[in-house]
C-alpha cells in the first residue's frame, strides 16, 4: 500500500531543476530573489572575470563557459583561482617561482617563531600546530546531514509520543469511559483528600496539632497511630485472610448448627426425639467404654455424675407416673393411644436413668435385674398385663411368658422391641377393652395409686402388693398378702378370661393374620396343658426354634431375685420389661396412613381420570418411530409392459423389481428407554437462530458458550448486578465539550505511578 | 349433636370475608384501605375452599355442600362429627400491591434461584432479537438540512467552546456562521474571493481563521459587527501562493498553513516562522496533533502523509501509499494513531511511530474518501466520499458500522462529528449542510433513569448476541442507494478476483 522513503531522495538536484523553470517564467518575483540570494558566489565571480578579461574573443568566450556552467548547476562552484596579471607576464622581470607549490603552514609559522611581537602562547599553539598531521573531514552532504537531522527528530518525536502509551492502553482496556475526562467528581470526597489540604493556622490549632504530634497521633493521610501501623504490618495480608476465613467459616458452622438444633428442636415427633435420645445414649455409652479403657480417671467421675442423677431420679418420683398428669393420662389411656404412649414414655426415662451402669455394678447384675423385673410391677396394671407372664411359678403367667418370648424374637432376633411384638400386645388389650372390664381395672388402679401416695412410708407393703402370685407361690407367705388388693386378683381373671379366648376362639389371632401369631396360640395351648407342670424348663422347648436361648437365663434369675427379697428404693423405682412391651398401635396407624395415601392417589386418579397419560405417550412415540423409518419406493407403473385397467394389478414380478426397497435405519437412542421420546431430527427452525461456527475473538466454543450462558437481565441478577453487567462503555455527558487528551493527563498518571508505586491505576478512567 | 352449630357460623357469619355475591361486587371493586375488608376475590374464595377441604378430610363432601349452598340454610351435617374448625384465609394489605399513584414503582419481590427461571438464554436471545429489531425501527439519523450557501459547502469548523455553533465555507467564498439548535444560519459573511479552502476556529474561541484561493488568510472576529459596523478581518496576511490548508494550535497562537510547503505560522507575524518542503510542491491538507500538539501531519501530492514537529528544522518522516491521501486526522484521545482519507477509496489508520504498515485500513466507500473526523471520545470516526455517503468506522475495525446517505446529498466534501460526541454534521456538494445523529436510534433528549436502563441493557444484549446469524443480519442491514449496492458487490468481485491471481 504504502512506504516510507527512507532512503536519500537527490534533493538537491531537483530543486536546481525547478529553479530553472522559474528562471525561465521571470514573473514571479519570490523565486527571482531566492535565485540571486542561493547564487551570489557565481555572480561575484562572473564580474571579477569580466574586469580581468581583455581579450574579445576570449570573453566573450569566458561568458559563454559560464553561462553554461551556470545552467549546468547552481551550487557548482567553479575553482575560486585568483589570477593575477603578474603571473601571466612579468612586468618587473619579477618571476614568479614555484606558482603552483603548496604553501606550508610551517613556512609561514616561521616568521611568527622568529618575531618578538607574538606572545609565547601562541607559539607553542603554533609548535603543536605544526606536529599534526590529520587533515580535518570535509563536511557531510546537506541530503545526509538533513536525513540523520530528520532521524533523530523523528526518534525523539516518537519517544515523546510513547508516552502516551500507558494512558492510551489503560483506556482501551476500561471497562468504563467516562468523557470528558478530567472533570472533578462531585459529592463527598475522602476525608484523608480535605485533610491533607489543610493546615494550622490560629494558635490553639497549632496548639492541638503540637499536641498530636507530639504523642504521636497522626494528622495526615493514613489515619493510624504508629501502633496501628506496626499492628498492620506485624499481621501479614496473606495471614490476615487466613484468619478471616478460618473466622468466617466457625461463624458459618456455629450458624449452620444452631439452625440444625432449632430445627430439631422443632421437631414435634416424640418418635423421633426418642430415636434420638437412644442414638444418643447408645454413643454416650460407647464412648465411655472407650474412656474407662483410656481415662479411668474420667470416666469414674462420668460414672459418679451418671450416679448422682440415677440416685436423685430414684429419690424422686418423677416418670413414675404419680403425677396429676398421669393420673390423667391413665383415665384417658384407655381411649386414647396417645396418653398411653406418653405414660409408657415416661416409665422409659423413669429406667434410662435409673438404671445403674452394667460397668460399675457387674457384681450386683442379678439385683439389677430383679429390680427391673419389680420395676415392671410398679406399673399400672392395665397397661402392662403382658409382662405378668414372667411369673414363672403362675402358670397363667408362665403361659404368657412362654407366648411373649416366642413374639419378641419371632419379630426381631435381637430381641429387642419389635412392633410385631407390640401388635400382639396390642391386641390383646383391645380384647381387654372389648371385655369391659377396662374401667373398673382403672378405678382399682387409681385406688391403688392414692393408696401408694398415703403409705409411702411403708413401700415394702407395695412392693407385696405387686409382687402378687409369687409371694404365695414362693416362700415368702408374707402377712402382706392380705393387702394383696382385688386388682391383682382382677388382674388374674383377665389373663384367664384372654387365654380362654385364645384357646377357645382363633378369631382374635386371625385378626393378625401371621403364622407366627398361629405357632404362639398353639404353644399356649400346649402350654395349658403343661400347667401343672409349674418349672421353666417345659416353657423352654415351647418357644419356637429361632427363639434366642438367651430368653430363659433371665426368667431363672428373676426367679432368684425373688427370693433374695425386696428393697424399698428399688421398688419404688422399678421399671425394665415395661418399655418392651410398647403399646404403641403401629399396625393401626400403619394401616390408617396407607389408607390416607391411597386416597391421595385416588385423588388424583380421579382428578385425571380422562386422559391416559401413558397409552398416548407410547402411542406418539410408536407414531415417531414409523414416522422415522425409511419408506420403500414403488415405482411400478401399471399397465406398462402389459395389460392394464381396473381390476388389473401389476404382476408380482414386475412389482418385486420395481420396488426400491430402503435400507434399515439406524438404531434409535431412545429404542431401550420406554419413557423416553429422543428426537434426532435437526429443527430447521431453530438451525436459523443458531451459531455455526465459533466467532472471532473467541478460541473455544466453552469460552463462547459461557458468555451466552449468563443471563443479564433483571430477571435473574440483582439490581446491582445489572447495573454493573449492563453499564455501557463509553458514557457521555449531555451537552459537555469533550476536550482532547490533555498533557495534565499524562503529569496525573505520572504522579499516580510515582506516588501509589504501580498497583494504583488512574482515576479517570473508572466507572 | 352440637357439631352443627360449632362450624356453620364460620362459613355464614362471615360472607364478606369468603363470599362475594352479586349485589356486593361494585363494592369490592374500590380500593380499601381497612385490612378488614379487604377485596376478595374469586381466587380467595377458591381458598377457602380449598382450605375446608384439606381441613376436613372425613367432612368434606357436607363441607363442599356447605359452601356451595351458602345462601341457603345449611342441610344437617351427615357426620356428626367432633369438628372445630378453623378457616384461614389469605389476606393481604392492598398497600403492600396497590399503587398509590401511577408514578409508585411497584415492589416486586423476586426469586433469583436459577432453577425457577429455565430457558434464561432463549428468554435473553428473545428481547435481543426484538431489541436489535427496534434499534432499526428507531434508526432515524438524519436530523435536519443547514440551507443557505449558494455554493457547494468546501470546509467547516466547530467551536471550540459552543457546542451549538458551527461556521461552514462555501465554493463561492462565503463564510456563514450557523446556530445549531435552531437550525438557522446567524451571520453571514464574504471572506474570499474564489474558494475557501480552509477554516479554523481560535482554540479560545473568540476569532476564527480563513484560507482562500486569493492567497490570503484572515482572521475574523467570532462575534458579528455591530450594527452599522463593517464586515472586516481582523487581521490579513497576504500569502505568495494559494494555501489549501489551514489548522490551529491546541493552545499557542500559532497556527499552520500549507500550500506549496508546510508553514507555520505565529499570530503576531505576516510572514512563517518555520517553512517545511520534503521534495513537493503541493499540500492538500495540514493538522495539528491535538494530544501531542506540537506535531502535525500533512497530505501532499506525491501521495505521501508527512509527519512534522513544530520544534524541528526538518519534517520528520514521510509514507508514501499508492494513492493520495485527501485528508489525515488525529486521534484525540491516542496521541499516535492518526487515519487518512484516501483516494483509493479507503481509510488507513496508522500509528505514528511504526509508519512501515497501517495499524488498520477501513474499507467500505466505493469512491475517494475526501473527509474524515474522529469523535471527540477518540472511539469512532467519521469520513466524507465522493460516492455521497458518509460512513462511521469503530477506530479498529475494518468495515463501517453505519452508511449514512440521502437521495439529495451529492458528493459529501466535508464532515464535523459534533464536540459532545452525539451528531455529525456534513457539508456536500450540493450547498446544504446535513446534522446526522451518530448513534442512529439513540433517543434525544434527558432520559428518564429508566429509559437509560432499558437502553443499556438492550445494548448489552445486542452486543451478547452480536454473533448470531439472525441478530447480526438485522443488525447489519442497511439500505443503500442502488449504484452503492451494485459498486460494492462489484468492488468484491474485482478484489476476489484479485487475490484469486
Amino acid at each position: 500500500m504504502a512506504k516510507v522513503s527512507n532512503k536519500k531522495r537527490s534533493g538537491r538536484r531537483k530543486r536546481s531543476a525547478a529553479e530553472q523553470k522559474k528562471q525561465e517564467a521571470p514573473e514571479e518575483e519570490q523565486e527571482v530573489s531566492e535565485e540571486e540570494q542561493e547564487l551570489p558566489g557565481a555572480d561575484e565571480e562572473v564580474t571579477s572575470e569580466e574586469e580581468e578579461e581583455d581579450g574579445q574573443d576570449e570573453r566573450r568566450h569566458q561568458k559563454l563557459l559560464e553561462a553554461i556552467s551556470a545552467l549546468g548547476g547552481k551550487r557548482k562552484k567553479t575553482l575560486g583561482e585568483r589570477s593575477e596579471a603578474a603571473t601571466q607576464m612579468s612586468e618587473f622581470t619579477v618571476n614568479s617561482k614555484g606558482e603552483g607549490d603548496r604553501i606550508d603552514l610551517s613556512e609561514l609559522i616561521d616568521t611568527a617563531q622568529k618575531t618578538p611581537a607574538v606572545p609565547n602562547k601562541t607559539r607553542k599553539q603554533l609548535k603543536s600546530l605544526k606536529k599534526l598531521k590529520k587533515t580535518i573531514e570535509c563536511p557531510l552532504s546537506k541530503q545526509e546531514s538533513e536525513r540523520i537531522q530528520r532521524d533523530l527528530a523523528f526518534q525523539k518525536a516518537a519517544s515523546e509520543v510513547s508516552r502516551w502509551n500507558s494512558i492510551v492502553v489503560q483506556n482501551q482496556r476500561a471497562e468504563q469511559l467516562r468523557f470528558p475526562l478530567d472533570r472533578e467528581r462531585s459529592g463527598p470526597k475522602p476525608m484523608e483528600r480535605v485533610v491533607t489540604g489543610w493546615k494550622a493556622q490560629t494558635p490553639l490549632e497549632k496548639e492541638i496539632f503540637a499536641l498530636l504530634s507530639a504523642n504521636m497521633q497522626p494528622i495526615h493521610d493514613p489515619v493510624l497511630t504508629p501502633e496501628e501501623e506496626l499492628s498492620l504490618k506485624a499481621m501479614s495480608l496473606e495471614d490476615a485472610k487466613i484468619r478471616r476465613a478460618e473466622l468466617q467459616k466457625a461463624r458459618a458452622l456455629q450458624s449452620y448448627y444452631e439452625a440444625k438444633a432449632r430445627r430439631e428442636r422443632k421437631i414435634k415427633s416424640k418418635k423421633y426425639h426418642r430415636v434420638q435420645n437412644k442414638a444418643k445414649r447408645k454413643e454416650f455409652l460407647k464412648r465411655f467404654d472407650d474412656m474407662a479403657k483410656t481415662d479411668p480417671a474420667a470416666a469414674l467421675e462420668e460414672l459418679n455424675k451418671m450416679e448422682l442423677v440415677r440416685m436423685q431420679e430414684r429419690m424422686s418420683l418423677k416418670h413414675q407416673n404419680s403425677g396429676k398428669w398421669a393420673k390423667s393420662k391413665a383415665v384417658m389411656a384407655k381411649y386414647d393411644e396417645g396418653a398411653r404412649k406418653a405414660m409408657q414414655q415416661q416409665l422409659e426415662v423413669n429406667k434410662d436413668l435409673t438404671q445403674k451402669l452394667v460397668t460399675s455394678l457387674n457384681q450386683d447384675e442379678e439385683e439389677e435385674e430383679e429390680q427391673q423385673e419389680e420395676e415392671a410391677e410398679l406399673l399400672p396394671e392395665c397397661v402392662n398385663d403382658a409382662e405378668k407372664g414372667g411369673e414363672p411359678s403362675n402358670p397363667w403367667m408362665r403361659g404368657k411368658l412362654s407366648e411373649d418370648p416366642a413374639e419378641g424374637p419371632a419379630a426381631d432376633p435381637e430381641g429387642a422391641a419389635a412392633p410385631q411384638a407390640r401388635a400382639a400386645v396390642e391386641e390383646e388389650e383391645e380384647e381387654e377393652e372389648e371385655e369391659g372390664e377396662e374401667e373398673k381395672l382403672l378405678r382399682e388402679f387409681d385406688r391403688r395409686r392414692k393408696q401408694r401416695q398415703s403409705e409411702e412410708a411403708e413401700t415394702p407393703a407395695v412392693i407385696s402388693l405387686v409382687d402378687d402370685d409369687e409371694d404365695d407361690d414362693d416362700d415368702e407367705g408374707d402377712g402382706e398378702e392380705e393387702k394383696l388388693s382385688e386388682f391383682t386378683n382382677i388382674f388374674r381373671g383377665i389373663v384367664e378370661s384372654r387365654q380362654e379366648a385364645a384357646s377357645i376362639t382363633d378369631d382374635s389371632a386371625q385378626l393378625e393374620g401371621s403364622l407366627q401369631r398361629i405357632r404362639t396360640l398353639q404353644d399356649v395351648e400346649l402350654l395349658a396343658e403343661d400347667v401343672s407342670a409349674a418349672e421353666p424348663p417345659p416353657a423352654e422347648p415351647q418357644q419356637p426354634p429361632d427363639g434366642p436361648p438367651a430368653a430363659a437365663p433371665p426368667a431363672e434369675g428373676k426367679s432368684r431375685k425373688r427370693k433374695k427379697g425386696i428393697e424399698l428404693k428399688e421398688v419404688l423405682t422399678k421399671e425394665a420389661k415395661v418399655i418392651r412391651v410398647p403399646l404403641a398401635p403401629t399396625v393401626a396407624g400403619d394401616a390408617e396412613g396407607g389408607e390416607e395415601t391411597l386416597d391421595q392417589r385416588g385423588l388424583i386418579k380421579e382428578a385425571f381420570a380422562g386422559d391416559d397419560v401413558v397409552s398416548d405417550f407410547l402411542k406418539d412415540k410408536r407414531r415417531q418411530e414409523d414416522a422415522g423409518k425409511p419408506k420403500h419406493v414403488d415405482l411400478t407403473l401399471p399397465g406398462w409392459g402389459e395389460w392394464g385397467g381396473t381390476g388389473l394389478k401389476p404382476s408380482r414380478r414386475k412389482r418385486k423389481r420395481f420396488r426400491i426397497r430402503a435400507a434399515p435405519a439406524p438404531p434409535r437412542k431412545d429404542e431401550r428407554l420406554p419413557a423416553v421420546i429422543i428426537s434426532e431430527k435437526r429443527n430447521s427452525s431453530l438451525t436459523l437462530h443458531q451459531v455455526n461456527s465459533l466467532p472471532f475473538p473467541f478460541q473455544t466454543h466453552t469460552q463462547f458458550e459461557s458468555t451466552v450462558r449468563a443471563p443479564v437481565g433483571r430477571t435473574w441478577n440483582t439490581e446491582r448486578t445489572v447495573k454493573t453487567m449492563t453499564k455501557p462503555r463509553v458514557v457521555t455527558q449531555l451537552g459537555a465539550i469533550i476536550p482532547p487528551m490533555d498533557r495534565e493527563q499524562l503529569m496525573k498518571q505520572e504522579q499516580s505511578k510515582a506516588g501509589a508505586g504501580t498497583a494504583k491505576p488512574q482515576r479517570h478512567t473508572k466507572a | 349433636e352440637g357439631a352443627a352449630p360449632a362450624w356453620t357460623p364460620l362459613l355464614h357469619s362471615a360472607p364478606p370475608r369468603g363470599f362475594l355475591s352479586a349485589r356486593d361486587g361494585p363494592r369490592y371493586r374500590h380500593r380499601h384501605r381497612d385490612p378488614e375488608l379487604s377485596p376478595c376475590s374469586p381466587a380467595s374464595c377458591c381458598q377457602l375452599a380449598a382450605v375446608t377441604t384439606l381441613l376436613l378430610p372425613k367432612s368434606r363432601q357436607a363441607a363442599e355442600a356447605e359452601i356451595k349452598h351458602t345462601t341457603e340454610p345449611a342441610p344437617p351435617p351427615r357426620a356428626p362429627a367432633l369438628v372445630q374448625m378453623k378457616v384461614k384465609v389469605l389476606s393481604r394489605n392492598p398497600d403492600d400491591y396497590v399503587r398509590e399513584t401511577k408514578l409508585d414503582i411497584q415492589r416486586v419481590p423476586r426469586n433469583y434461584d436459577p432453577s425457577l427461571h429455565p430457558f434464561e438464554v432463549s428468554r435473553e436471545y428473545t428481547r435481543a432479537l426484538n431489541a436489535t429489531k427496534l434499534e432499526r425501527v428507531f434508526a432515524k439519523p438524519f436530523l435536519a438540512s443547514l440551507d443557505g450557501h449558494r455554493d457547494g459547502v468546501n470546509c467547516m469548523a466547530k467551536h471550540c467552546k459552543s457546542l451549538s455553533t458551527l461556521l461552514s465555507a462555501a465554493c463561492d467564498g462565503e463564510v456563514k456562521v450557523w446556530d445549531l439548535t435552531k437550525h438557522e444560519c446567524v451571520r453571514t459573511l464574504q471572506a474570499h474571493e474564489g474558494f475557501v479552502r480552509g477554516m479554523v476556529v481560535r482554540f479560545c474561541g473568540t476569532s476564527f481563521f480563513t484560507v482562500g484561493d486569493d492567497k490570503t488568510i484572515k482572521q475574523w472576529k467570532m462575534q458579528a459587527p455591530a450594527y452599522g459596523e463593517e464586515e472586516e478581518p481582523l487581521n490579513t496576511i497576504l500569502g505568495k501562493t494559494v494555501f489549501t490548508g489551514l489548522d490551529h494550535h491546541q493552545k499557542e497562537a500559532v497556527f499552520a498553513t500549507c500550500g506549496q510547503q508546510v508553514d507555520i505560522w505565529d499570530e503576531q507575524r505576516s510572514s512563517p516562522i518555520r517553512s517545511f518542503t520534503w521534495g513537493v510542491d503541493s499540500f492538500s491538507s495540514v493538522r495539528f496533533n491535538p494530544v501531542e500538539t506540537e506535531l502535525l501531519a500533512s497530505c501532499a501530492s506525491d501521495r505521501s502523509v508527512v509527519l512534522y514537529d513544530m520544534r524541528e528544522s526538518t519534517p520528520l518522516r514521510k509514507v508514501i501509499m499508492k494513492m493520495r491521501s485527501n485528508t489525515v486526522c488525529w486521534n484525540p484521545m491516542e496521541a499516535y494513531y492518526f487515519t487518512s482519507a484516501n483516494e483509493d477509496y479507503n481509510l488507513y489508520t496508522y500509528d505514528m511511530r511504526y509508519l512501515t504498515s497501517p495499524v488498520t485500513v477501513h474499507m467500505d466507500h466505493v469512491s475517494a474518501v475526501l473527509d474524515v473526523d474522529y469523535s471527540p471520545t477518540g472511539t469512532e470516526f467519521v469520513s466524507a466520499s465522493f460516492d455521497k455517503t458518509i460512513r462511521i468506522f469503530p477506530k479498529s475495525a475494518g468495515h463501517s458500522r453505519e452508511v449514512y446517505h440521502t437521495k439529495r446529498m451529492q458528493h459529501v466534501i466535508c464532515i464535523k462529528w459534533s464536540a459532545d460526541n452525539r451528531y455529525i454534521l456534513s457539508g456536500s456538494d450540493e450547498m446544504n449542510i446535513r446534522l446526522w445523529k451518530a448513534n442512529a436510534a439513540e433517543k434525544l433528549g434527558v432520559l428518564s433513569p429508566r429509559e437509560k436502563q432499558a437502553t443499556h441493557y438492550s445494548q448489552k444484549l445486542k452486543e451478547k448476541f452480536q454473533h448470531h446469524p439472525q441478530i447480526r443480519r438485522i443488525a447489519r442491514h442497511r439500505h443503500l442507494p442502488k449504484n452503492i449496492y451494485h459498486q460494492t458487490k462489484e468492488l468484491k468481485i474485482m478484489k476476489e478476483a484479485r487475490r484469486r491471481k
